[in-house]
């Protein structure tokens, strides 16, 4: 693999569609598809409820959207639609099938990304519209805004496991904790997490769009290049670490 | 070897005989099932601290003791030493409070300890060893549950003792530190038994350790940041009946307003029930959720070929 000479005639493209329906059958041929249709179902119900309760409330709206959805939904949609696409490969040795074909392991990245974004969009962004949309049917800007910010932070999101899961075998259980203590617990009561944390980001984005005041003090522009950067430079690390990825594996 | 013949080629019968070397065979007691299962869940319980087991896995659960026991140490020692200053008569948090605040250490816990005790013996067929001694699968599968049971409670039955232990030498009155301190202890029993019971279901149906773990947590976490989301929600609209049937729907916030019905604990969620018949259907929600576990566990355990 290491013969590959940088000066291909035909350069590969940046998606590969066989890649990509590798990956769609990598999420939903296995049981964990399942907890994707159940996650989103669970938010359009609670905003139902919501709606029913309190009728068009901002506070509640804003509880459900960003509590629920935006800090542990969306992160966790990620996380799942991420970790069925590299890290089962990698387990049972079949990724060596894939890193045989004469493919940029770039591509494969962008390729199987491009399903964990469109996983992303469909079970978090759009749900969150709904749901917003639900609860403050009079300000459909608050549910295009959850779902902006949604979208992005879940891309971001998605990056960020893929190259944990070609790191590590435990990625799933890392993930987990990154998600449950640093952006959730520790998000929650040190304020000067916003500057490093995923999650306070795409809340930015949320504020701008819809007008809120979720997270204090932060730059959209700081907010928007930190979510585009992080997720570059862990797409393009991916690669990169798959480019140089050793069969044996760890352990 | 099977097919050989009754005679070989010069017609007369084999004459091998098998000789005894003098082995001897084991002549002591047999024990039953009731030491095979004891024995079983003392293994279960020292497993799931990771003792018997490798170094590494010890670093997991006795880290987990450690931080679940921090906060407690913190709590005492502030009560101990500003007790005067701050005019403290009680502990900062309750007994029945204490794991609804230190949740995410219990729910890390119990993922990561139920794969280790159900999945692995599922995924290297170890339990075809475990099926071969007089136990019945019942059995296995209520003696894993206990095992996983009795360590979840001494996680969250070890703080509260520190604290009962520093309260009392702080001098706080013995006989109402007791009672609270007893009633804590019951609602871990009950707390860990659903815990234990809601994450054995989920390791029992995936077979790999590292999703069990993240579908344990994520089931836990999931179901009480909705039933917090709830809660909110409906005491703010004065609906509050709506969040304390919501309450019933996760482990913690369940066991709590058993506590709070029960032991009349200090209330730890927004909306605790506050009737008889509320208190009572969060009894029988404990009991469902734990029969409720060990039914799917048994059905679960049915079809595994031993």
């Amino acid at each position: 693999m290491t013969s590959t000479t940088p000066t291909t005639p035909t350069r590969s493209p940046v998606i590969s569609p066989t890649v990509v329906r590798l990956g769609v059958h990598g999420i939903f041929g296995r049981r964990r598809g399942i907890l994707l249709f159940v996650l989103p179902m669970l938010l359009i119900g609670l905003a139902v409820l919501v709606r029913a309760l309190v009728g068009q409330d901002n506070d509640a709206t804003e509880l459900t959207l960003y509590g629920l959805g935006l800090v542990v939904l969306v992160p966790l949609i990620a996380l799942l639609a991420t970790s069925g696409l590299l890290a089962p490969e990698i387990d049972d040795g079949s990724v060596s099938y894939l890193l045989a074909k004469p493919i940029s392991r770039h591509t494969i990245v962008a390729s199987k990304l491009v399903v964990a974004v469109a996983c992303v969009l469909v079970f978090g962004a759009f749900p969150m519209l709904v749901a917003g949309l639900v609860m403050r049917t009079g300000e459909p800007l608050v549910a295009v805004g959850f779902a902006i910010g949604s979208l992005l932070g879940g891309a971001t999101y998605c990056a960020v496991f893929a190259l944990l899961s070609v790191m590590t075998r435990h990625a799933v259980v890392i993930g987990l904790i990154y998600v449950l203590v640093w952006e959730g617990l520790l998000g929650g009561l040190l304020d000067g997490i916003r500057w490093l944390s995923v999650t306070r980001w795409s809340t930015e984005v949320v504020d701008n769009v819809a007008d809120l005041s979720l997270v204090d003090d932060l730059p959209l522009a700081y907010a928007v290049v930190a979510m585009l950067v992080v997720a570059g430079v862990a797409t393009w690390r991916t690669g990169w670490r798959l480019r140089a990825f050793n069969l044996t594996g760890d352990e | 070897m099977s097919n050989r013949p009754e005679t070989d080629l010069s017609g007369r019968p084999p004459s091998g005989v098998i000789h005894d070397l003098g082995y001897r065979p084991y002549t002591g007691p047999r024990l039953g099932e009731g030491p095979v299962a004891w024995s079983f869940f003392v293994t279960g319980l020292r497993n799931a601290y990771g003792l018997g087991r490798s170094g590494r896995s010890k670093v997991l659960p006795m880290t987990l003791l450690g931080m679940m026991l921090l906060p407690a140490l913190i709590l005492t020692g502030v009560l101990v030493q500003a007790r005067d200053v701050l005019e403290l008569d009680e502990h900062l948090v309750a007994y029945s409070t204490y794991p609804l605040t230190t949740q995410l250490l219990i729910s890390v816990f119990v993922a990561a300890q139920a794969p280790t005790l159900l999945s692995r013996d599922l995924r290297f067929q170890t339990i075809t060893l475990y099926l071969a001694r007089p136990m019945r699968r019942s059995v296995y599968v209520v003696i894993r549950v206990a095992s996983l049971t009795a360590a979840t409670f001494l996680l969250i039955g070890a703080p509260l003792l520190l604290m009962y232990v520093g309260g009392l030498l702080a001098d706080l009155p013995v006989g109402r530190e007791t009672g609270r301190f007893l009633g804590g202890l019951a609602g871990a029993v009950l707390l860990a038994a659903c815990l234990s019971g809601l994450a054995a279901v989920v390791a029992a149906l995936t077979v790999r350790r590292g999703l069990a773990v993240a579908a344990v947590i994520v089931v836990l976490l999931v179901s009480y940041t909705v039933v917090a989301t709830v809660q909110g929600i409906s005491y703010d609209a004065d609906s509050e009946t709506v969040g304390q049937v919501a309450g019933m729907f996760s482990p913690y916030t369940l066991v709590n307003g058993v506590q709070v019905f029960l032991f009349d604990s200090p209330e730890g969620t927004i909306t605790p029930p506050d009737s008889t018949a509320m208190g009572l259907a969060y009894c029988a929600a404990v009991l469902v959720m734990v029969l409720g576990s060990l039914g799917a566990l048994m059905a679960r355990y049915r079809s595994v070929q031993p």
